[in-house]
């Protein structure tokens, strides 16, 4: 009963509505940017492999490699922008909201 | 005093399975390499080390936490480093270099698809497994639903996908080690099957954790030291590394550009579906985020482990340019017809997945290139444990605790039969590979992901993010996934035409690749049975789910947060 109390004074604080929905808001932000960038490169790859195949500065080297490496290193950085905003303000707003529903 | 003189019994099996390396034939027909001294006692140094820590472990695995989760002690970072160890098999080592080398950009293609499955795990599972479960990805799928049916659906789709990419990995170590040790194919495959099960029998989690950060940094300075010889050679110009590889390769500038290989759009949304999607299904992955203490370190892993899995193919991609750069021309790594001329690609001794051993060689020596075969044979030892571990855990954690002794067996008894089916599982890896030697498995590890991204991981990720979601709708859901995957799959042409040998083109299924297909299959009907799920159970697994959301989105309450 007394664990019932708590969950239900956790689910009606604002607070933790404020970060359910802006850390979902979040998650689903950068996942659809990561769908994005691949399934881009993906149907690029499909449709029109020319274009990934043009020379990128008139050299040997063409755009599709940069743009490869490119999808890897941005993977990274979003996992990144990802960590650094939960561990900051997300990290906040769970302890906060734990520590006043003990 | 009795477990101690099994540990060695079985660890003298071990290394007189791996020992008749020493009496091998030298050459044979130039299939095998000749006997790599250096790299024999490199690998053995390896095995030594790990069997010593396997030994500690199995000192220290008291509990199920221990054996499963090596009792939520490690650390973020440590096992951001281990998840890239379990993860980085053989098959993308040489396997991709080998890729880039036959065809170039194709190779990156692979590689890209293989790390995009990282930001998913992170955006959307790794916090909510680690608040929610305890040992295996079916405590969150079960968390507030009837236990024996989402469990032995899960389990069922955890075996199938260990069992596909355990096939995959025995066979291809078998092939591998025949080649760089000049050992027996069926030795080589006991010698894997027996020292998988050692790890995991022994030393359980903790063991398994540390083999896979040991073969992580041996695998990751192996292939840096590699890419920066090559990078060196170059001035560190990739245009001056590209024009060199365009001039040698007998495909010239095609390799700078997308070859056919993936040119049928729905094959290819297809594969890149499961290899997105699949990574947060597979169960060896998935059972990683438990050996942390919480919701933040399971983060922490997760961007570890995505940087250096992205390192490392960057890496693999310029370790293919860079063995067409140093190999293609130098007929000693190619099997020269009568008149002394070789084909630049087919004709590599060992094959092209020979590409990045023999890279070893030309950048540094014979030393360097037992090293790097030691390290190949590490990164299938770590990939195996890990399925292994996952495997057993399924079968004692999901299947006998829960469906079988409903709750009722005792840690002590759920720990020793997850020993037992670990073994068993060695015994089986090692028939089945046997088997499989003659058989084409490279489509295996693709089904794997597929049955994953279509089981696995819709039923996990309803299950988390949906209220709606009822026993019956994941249970059925995931049935279908995992149906259809299978089905789909052995329709296709690399099963119905490549294994089963019926004609070229007569595959009812045209596509590589089923996820496209069974993965929307498994949403839709987790969707339309819960909907149409009226039943009083479906209403009270509708209303729990609040308690379950706060949990998961706070980690109260959550298993081991404040212990350690």
């Amino acid at each position: 009963m007394e664990q019932d109390a708590r969950l239900d004074a956790i689910k009606n604080d604002p607070e933790f509505q404020e970060l359910v929905q802006s850390r979902t808001r979040f998650s689903i932000i950068l996942t659809l940017l990561t769908f994005v960038i691949y399934f881009g490169f993906v149907l690029l790859i499909a449709f029109a492999p020319h274009v990934l195949g043009q020379s990128l500065s008139g050299g040997v080297t063409t755009v599709g490699i940069p743009l490869g490496i490119g999808v890897i290193v941005g993977a990274f950085l979003l996992t990144g922008i990802y960590v650094r905003r939960a561990n900051t303000k997300y990290d906040a707003l769970t302890h906060n909201l734990l520590e006043r529903h003990q | 005093m009795k477990k101690s003189h099994l540990f060695f019994a079985a660890a003298a099996l071990a290394l007189t399975a791996a020992a008749p390396v020493l009496a091998a034939p030298a050459l044979e027909g130039g299939e095998r390499q000749p006997l790599n001294i250096a790299a024999i006692v490199m690998f053995l140094a390896f095995v030594l080390a790990t069997l010593g820590i396997t030994k500690w472990a199995s000192g220290r695995a008291k509990s199920a936490s221990d054996f499963y989760a090596a009792g939520g002690g490690i650390t973020g970072f440590q096992n951001g480093l281990a998840i890239s160890g379990d993860y980085m098999s053989a098959a993308s080592f040489l396997g991709i270099s080998g890729l880039v080398f036959a065809a170039g950009f194709d190779g990156l293609i692979y590689s890209i698809g293989f790390l995009v499955g990282w930001p998913i795990v992170m955006f959307l599972i790794a916090e909510r497994l680690r608040n929610l479960g305890r040992f295996t990805f079916a405590d969150v799928a079960a968390y507030r639903f009837e236990a024996a049916p989402i469990r032995t659906v899960s389990a069922l789709g955890s075996l199938v996908v260990v069992a596909f990419y355990l096939i995959a990995q025995m066979v291809g170590a078998g092939k591998l080690i025949e080649l760089l040790f000049g050992l027996d194919y069926l030795i080589a495959v006991i010698a894997v099957g027996t020292l998988m099960t050692v790890y995991v029998a022994f030393g359980g989690m903790v063991a398994t954790t540390w083999v896979q950060i040991i073969k992580a940094c041996l695998l990751l300075g192996g292939a840096t030291f590699m890419a920066f010889v090559v990078m060196l050679h170059f001035n560190f110009s990739p245009e001056a590394m590209f024009q060199k590889a365009i001039e040698i390769h007998p495909k010239s500038d095609a390799i700078m550009a997308p070859g056919t290989r993936l040119s049928d759009p729905i094959s290819a949304i297809s594969l890149g579906l499961a290899l997105m999607f699949g990574t947060a299904g597979l169960p060896h992955i998935l059972m990683r985020f438990f050996t942390v203490s919480d919701a933040k370190a399971a983060r922490k892993s997760v961007f570890i482990a995505t940087g250096l899995i992205g390192y490392f193919y960057v890496l693999t991609f310029i370790i293919g340019f860079g063995a067409i750069t140093f190999l293609m021309n130098d007929p000693s790594y190619f099997e020269a017809g009568a008149d002394g001329s070789y084909d630049k690609i087919k004709g590599m001794l060992g094959g092209t997945n020979m590409a990045a051993v023999h890279l070893a060689n030309a950048v540094g020596g014979s030393l360097f290139l037992g090293f790097i075969s030691a390290v190949a044979f590490a990164t299938i030892l770590a990939v195996v444990a890990g399925l292994t571990l996952a495997g057993a855990t399924a079968v004692s954690h999901d299947l006998y605790a829960s469906v079988i002794a409903k709750g009722k067996a005792t840690e002590a008894s759920e720990v020793r039969l997850s020993k037992i089916t670990a073994l068993i599982i060695g015994v089986v890896a090692i028939v089945l590979g046997y088997l499989f030697e003659k058989q084409n498995v490279a489509f295996m590890v693709g089904l794997a992901f597929a049955v994953a991204a279509s089981c696995n991981f819709p039923v996990l990720l309803m299950s988390i993010i949906w209220k709606g979601t009822t026993t019956r709708g994941a249970l059925w859901g995931g049935l279908a996934g995992l149906t259809c995957a299978v089905v789909m799959v052995c329709l296709s042409p690399a099963v119905w035409v490549d294994t089963l040998g019926n004609p070229e083109g007569s595959a009812p299924v045209p596509y590589g690749n089923p996820a496209l297909f069974s993965m929307s299959l498994a949403f839709i009907v987790i969707y339309v049975v819960s909907k149409l799920d009226g039943s009083a159970r479906a209403q009270k697994e509708r209303q729990s789910f609040e308690a379950q959301y706060i949990r998961s989105e706070t980690g109260l309450g959550a298993s081991g947060a404040a212990s350690h």
